[in-house]
């Protein structure tokens, strides 16, 4: 009887072991993967963007699935390349929402690539985190999309506020004919009324010149300019400041957030000592004072950045890594991929410390960053240095 | 006043005197086979990156010229070899396009051998601008002007003295004729795809220290020169010379008189105005049908 009664007991513990383990082995299956959709532009002329921003996506999403997923779920990484052609971004969107399923999609390396994807999103409604610059991409607010660079708004406001610091006035302005130095004129011009600047130059220069002294020369002979502001990206920033130099003009000049890579400082040389600039946190990360919020993840992501690609690291894969940061963070508060908890999860992220600030969003602010995530920065013995 | 004027006209000498390059590049080729060869900017990309990369690997810069140099040789006559000579009977708009894909296909091959990012060289003698006048110069164009100027004058020796070179003048003046005199048509081709490709590596080099170096620079500098070209009369070498340095003078004035939202729109208005009232560009022979 006892004997018979042991082995009940121990029939009935296999059992609900066999059966608890078949419940966590069936759980394990139902689990679905998160899929998360991107596009970015790793070929053509804005693959000094794209190409960064696949490879962080790539690597983190391999290393969360390598350490257990998210919630138990393993993350599905999709990435298109659309070559930096809008049209292409849009077919991959279009591919990305109604064949793959995503939950929610990362990417549109560019201001054209992301507002070709906009209306796509917006009808489908899949949440988009767009990767690229421009103001127009969260203003006016659009349901479903949202952004994790900081605006040329934004660097046009950083380089006033320094302007004033310095009792600088008059500015003079030199952009590049691409979509996003025509963006950024629009918005310095803006920002400049706003703030009681005068511009006293609008000058613009073509993407690929290798030339531009004929332009920096009227700028030289305006008297009145106080300072010179180039809003470009790529290699015609660099061939400005040599120019610059070449021409021994004494202004203060000024570049945008879109030359703050190493690569500017090392085309343009000598040439680029005591250029300022806006920057987010990741570029001068071993220089952040340690009470800095952003110290952490900023030196942690350089690290395993330049550890698994061994090339410095870039403002531009810093952006990819906080798209997805931020889309996973929603995942986890919405307990889910309910697309439309997914949504406002997102919307709801509150404090998170990423590469390129603080971000808060809310309804009206699809991006959450202030200007306290720009660093102003000086080139000091072809460093970045901070202004303080 | 006078020094804005002239620093206008001392940069777009230096840019003109690249364009030049590549148009003579053009010409040469145009001349030898009546192929107009859009991969002539992928030749002074060859040069530049090559240049460029191989400095900074430690190589000695006029050594690191002169393997861009044969590279770009290399790549020309293989372009020549099976590109353009297997399309023999092909018309002229086939070969054209052609030569547009081998210029794609040689940036992409340039891509996964350098990769994507800008390289820079130095300037050959140093960085301090050099006042002129009010003006001021980077004393690269100096070496870019100059090295124009003794490649125009060694390839009008070419042309004039050795018997190569008037090869390739017979062949473009009569193709038939120049066959049955015992000029073997197929090696002038060859012979001349590798001399502009030589002529334009031997120009990315020198400009480098300008532009930096990408594997897309020779896109606008290949059609800069093709307007160049056009203007100068196809064909006609120092007609390609005037041409490139009308464009990019140009272009100089008209970003620092008119505006320079206009700048590139200045050389292409060119190209369609001589297109619409001189077909046979400044300096090109009047009536010539080339069939």
């Amino acid at each position: 009887m006892r004997k018979g009664l042991l082995a009940t007991i121990a029939l009935t513990a296999m059992t609900a072991m066999m059966a608890v383990s078949g419940l966590m082995s069936g759980a394990a299956q139902a689990a679905d993967p998160i899929k998360v959709g991107a596009i970015v532009s790793a070929t053509g002329p804005a693959s000094f963007l794209g190409d960064p921003e696949k490879k962080v996506l790539e690597l983190y999403a391999d290393r969360i699935n390598k350490a257990g997923g998210v919630d138990g779920r393993p993350l599905q990484l999709t990435v298109y390349d659309d070559g930096g052609a809008a049209d292409k971004a849009a077919s991959f969107t279009k591919r990305l929402i109604e064949s793959d399923g995503v939950d929610v999609i990362v990417g549109g390396t560019t201001t054209a690539a992301t507002m070709a994807a906009v209306p796509l999103v917006e009808r489908a409604g899949v949440p988009f985190i767009s990767l690229a610059g421009a103001v127009v991409i969260v203003e006016p607010v659009k349901k479903w999309v949202f952004k994790t660079p900081h605006t040329d708004r934004m660097a046009a406001e950083k380089v006033m506020e320094d302007m004033k610091k310095r009792g600088l006035t008059k500015l003079a302005l030199l952009s590049e004919d691409s979509g996003f130095g025509k963006s950024g004129r629009e918005q310095t011009v803006a920002v400049a009324k706003e703030r009681g600047i005068e511009l006293v130059a609008d000058e613009t220069y073509g993407a690929k010149d290798t030339d531009v002294t004929a332009q920096l020369t009227k700028i030289k002979n305006n008297a009145a300019a106080q300072a010179v502001l180039v809003f470009g990206l790529g290699q015609g920033p660099a061939v400005v400041t040599k120019n610059y130099r070449q021409l021994g003009i004494s202004l203060p000049l000024y570049q945008s957030h879109g030359v703050a890579s190493k690569e500017y400082i090392r085309l343009a040389g000598g040439a680029a000592e005591g250029v300022r600039l806006p920057a987010a946190g990741l570029v001068v990360a071993a220089q952040l004072p340690d009470g800095d919020p952003q110290k952490k993840v900023v030196t942690e992501f350089t690290k395993v950045y330049e550890d698994s690609f061994s090339t410095e690291v870039s403002t531009f894969a810093g952006h990819a890594y906080d798209g997805l940061m931020i889309a996973l963070d929603a995942v986890k508060r919405a307990g889910g991929t309910d697309k439309a908890k997914l949504r406002d999860a997102i919307e709801q992220t509150k404090g998170y410390v990423g590469t390129g600030g603080t971000v808060t969003m809310s309804a009206k602010d699809h991006m959450g960053l202030t200007l306290d995530a720009f660093h102003m920065v000086e080139v000091k013995q072809g460093d970045w240095a901070l202004v303080k | 006043m006078f020094a804005e004027l002239l620093q206008y006209l001392l940069s777009g000498l230096t840019i003109g005197a690249i364009y030049a390059l590549a148009g003579l590049g053009f010409s040469i080729i145009y001349n030898a086979s009546h192929v107009i060869n859009f991969a002539q900017g992928e030749f002074i990309m060859i040069g530049g990156m090559a240049s460029a990369t191989l400095t900074a690997s430690g190589v000695p810069l006029p050594l690191a010229i002169l393997i861009g140099c044969g590279g770009a040789m290399l790549v020309g006559v293989l372009v020549a070899k099976f590109a353009v000579e297997r399309a023999r009977n092909a018309s002229t708009v086939t070969l054209i396009i052609i030569t547009i894909g081998a210029s794609i296909f040689l940036r992409g091959i340039a891509e996964l051998v350098w990769g994507k990012d800008f390289k820079r060289l130095d300037a050959f003698s140093g960085e301090t601008p050099i006042q002129f006048l009010g003006a001021s110069m980077q004393p690269q164009s100096l070496w870019v002007v100059g090295t124009a100027g003794v490649l125009i004058v060694a390839i009008g020796l070419f042309f004039a003295k050795t018997l190569t070179g008037k090869a390739i003048l017979a062949t473009s003046h009569n193709r038939l004729a120049a066959q049955l005199v015992g000029i073997d048509v197929k090696r002038v081709v060859l012979a001349s795809f590798a001399l502009s490709a030589a002529l334009g590596a031997v120009g990315g080099a020198v400009v480098a220290p300008i532009t930096f170096s990408y594997t897309e620079m020779g896109i606008m500098l290949g059609l800069k020169g093709f307007t160049a070209a056009v203007l100068g009369g196809l064909g006609h070498g120092p007609g390609a010379v005037a041409g490139g340095l009308i464009v990019g003078i140009a272009e100089a004035l008209g970003a620092g008189y008119i505006s320079s939202a206009y700048k590139d729109a200045v050389a292409f208005v060119i190209i369609l105005a001589v297109l619409l009232f001189m077909p046979n560009g400044l300096f090109g022979k009047r009536g010539t049908e080339r069939v």
